[in-house]
């Protein structure tokens, strides 16, 4: 077929491709440009760390504040956004984890303390809650046809009202029998950013380097053509329906072993809202087909960061939610540039 | 019995020799009638043009034809078996592969990317980019499809590109049939001509039966051996294309376009 190879489709005369060509100066630029939303998140992160520094001195930089700051206000929010990115990436949104957060303890609990069932076993059925709370959202969302806001403000509101009715808003001690497997999980201050920062790499690298990833890309970019390029599109919004679940379970049973209670407050709207802002400041647009995990993450970072640092400079929380939703806005707007953009680039 | 084209070779027409029929096919939407009683045949190397009006059903027969969705009645044969296909996936496991319209590239992925698309070479759990690259590459060159490179995103690709770089994915899987949904649409008359270059340059190949669907009737008589016109959800019309001319089918369409018109006109 070498004799065809010199038959052009496409621009007519365009230089002969290259290590060096044209096209790769191109891709080092768009790869600039595709970063640059991370780069932007990590910057104002760097800039807001290094303002409370200063402004704050040691008691910004003490190791119990250390603690909050990453503990408390990043990891849930970090982890919680991971599954967000995923599901805003194929055009859906999960509003019900917050309230898996919340659940997934007081099950566990139950099944120890009421039904006696093995510490480890309880511990699974937990995290099984988490999938199971998907997998309703997904068959909503897929198979009914109910969008995914809608499912998972009705499945949010049913968990928030079994927790609040089967734990009669009390707080419960965790169980003697899972103690032991606190330590593990979380036997160090830092535990929680240690987990967001390790199942972070993890889901970057299954976001761009594998089938799942890039099929979850296709279904938000353009759903028919996945379709009929045979992805299985209804497996994969089911998939990041449980796996979304699953990390609501896992930052519940982490945040139990942190705090070291079961809480009927703990999770609710406000996580998975710090979710998906982390995620949408990270440069996660609800457009479908883009998102960036690591951009998640630092928007959680941003998020934390204020969130830990202004009652400590003396400054009230209560603005707190005016700065959150300004950098919504904006970075709403520079995703929306952004893509007007890129299609500007498409002749 | 063979017949002779117009590029000089011979084409059979021998059904048993057919790579592709479909007999009796009809799709309903509810209470609408997509295609009400359609047989085709595609002979092994053969280039069959399927043409007519926007709303015919030449869309709703190729979805058919490529695993997309099933028919709601009727036989579809391969090679004289009959098969029913239960997915894209599974059709294209029996050498059919399609060129939609809208093309199924993700702009969001690169061209190797889209190239590969849900065929990714896997050393699990990872994707290997690397050889990807690569092998998308050779096989562009091969085909001598030209893109600024293979790891741009298609977004930033022209219609044509886009379009040259969906038929070129499709090729590469080595199809035994290959449908294509207006290959033309999104192109302009150089670009148009090196499509049909490849086409042209697949057919002297002989390894692969096409399907071309298209409603601009002269680009499509220079590349099929055969034409089927297609009216109203049946086939009105079979012919070779060197019996046919651009003419006889726009007058048929238009005939048919008036005859719709003054029925409805009558009507109200």
């Amino acid at each position: 077929m070498s004799d065809t190879a010199e038959a052009s489709i496409g621009k007519a005369g365009a230089p002969q491709r290259g290590p060096t060509g044209t096209g790769d100066a191109l891709l080092r630029g768009l790869r600039v440009l595709g970063r640059q939303r991370e780069a932007t998140v990590f910057v104002i992160a760097g800039a807001l760390f290094l303002y409370f520094l200063i402004k704050g001195g040691s008691s910004f930089t003490s190791k119990s504040n250390q603690v909050t700051l990453w503990s408390d206000d990043v990891a849930p929010y970090a982890i919680i956004a991971l599954g967000e990115v995923f599901l805003l990436i194929c055009g859906e949104i999960d509003l019900s984890v917050g309230f898996v957060v919340g659940f997934a303890p007081y099950l566990m609990h139950y099944l120890i303390d009421f039904y006696a069932i093995p510490g480890l076993l309880a511990i699974f059925f937990a995290l099984l809650v988490g999938l199971v709370v998907g997998a309703v959202n997904g068959f909503f969302t897929v198979t009914v046809r109910v969008p995914s806001f809608i499912t998972t403000l009705g499945t949010g509101f049913i968990l928030l009202g079994l927790i609040n009715t089967t734990s009669h808003d009390q707080p419960a001690a965790i169980p003697q029998s899972v103690l032991g497997i606190g330590k593990w999980i979380n036997n160090y201050a830092f535990a929680p950013i240690v987990w967001a920062v390790v199942l972070t790499a993890l889901f970057h690298i299954v976001l761009t380097r594998t089938r799942w990833g890039l099929h979850t890309v296709s279904v938000g970019g353009n759903l028919l053509g996945a379709r009929e390029a045979g992805i299985r599109v209804n497996r994969i919004k089911y998939g990041n329906f449980m796996i979304t679940g699953l990390l609501g379970s896992l930052v519940g049973l982490q945040q139990m072993y942190y705090t070291n209670n079961i809480a009927p407050t703990a999770g609710s709207y406000q996580w998975m809202f710090y979710a998906v802002t982390a995620a949408v400041i990270g440069g996660t647009a609800m457009l479908g087909g883009t998102g960036t995990v690591v951009g998640a993450f630092f928007g959680a970072v941003v998020l934390g960061i204020l969130l830990d640092g202004f009652p400590l400079i003396g400054v009230s929380a209560d603005p707190l939610n005016i700065i959150f939703g300004g950098a919504i806005l904006v970075s709403m707007v520079a995703n929306v540039q952004l893509t007007r953009l890129r299609e500007r680039g498409q002749s | 019995m063979t017949a002779t084209t117009p590029g000089g070779q011979t084409a059979p027409v021998n059904p048993d020799g057919d790579v592709l029929r479909c007999e009796h096919i009809a799709k309903n939407y509810g209470a609408v009638t997509a295609l009400t009683d359609v047989n085709v045949r595609l002979g092994r190397g053969e280039v069959l043009g399927l043409i007519g009006d926007n709303g015919a059903g030449k869309s709703t027969l190729l979805k058919i034809l490529c695993g997309f969705q099933p028919p709601s009645t009727g036989r579809i044969f391969l090679d004289g078996q009959q098969v029913t296909f239960k997915s894209v996936d599974h059709a294209r496991s029996l050498g059919i592969d399609a060129v939609y319209q809208d093309l199924a590239l993700i702009n969001q992925l690169t061209v190797f990317q889209n190239m590969f698309l849900n065929r990714e070479k896997v050393r699990w759990p990872l994707v290997r980019n690397g050889a990807m690259r690569k092998e998308a590459r050779e096989h562009l060159d091969e085909m001598g499809v030209q893109v600024p490179s293979v790891n741009v995103p298609v977004a930033m690709l022209s219609g044509g590109q886009r379009q040259a770089v969906a038929v070129a994915r499709s090729v590469f899987s080595n199809p035994k049939i290959l449908l294509l949904d207006e290959p033309l649409a999104a192109m302009g008359v150089k670009e148009g001509a090196i499509i049909l270059d490849l086409i042209t340059r697949l057919k002297h190949e002989g390894n692969v039966s096409v399907i071309i669907i298209a409603h601009n009737y002269a680009h499509v008589l220079e590349v099929c051996d055969r034409i089927n016109l297609i009216q109203g959800g049946r086939i009105t019309l079979d012919k070779r294309t060197s019996e046919t001319s651009a003419e006889e089918l726009t007058e048929l369409v238009v005939a048919e376009y008036r005859r719709a018109l003054e029925e409805r006109q009558r009507s109200s």
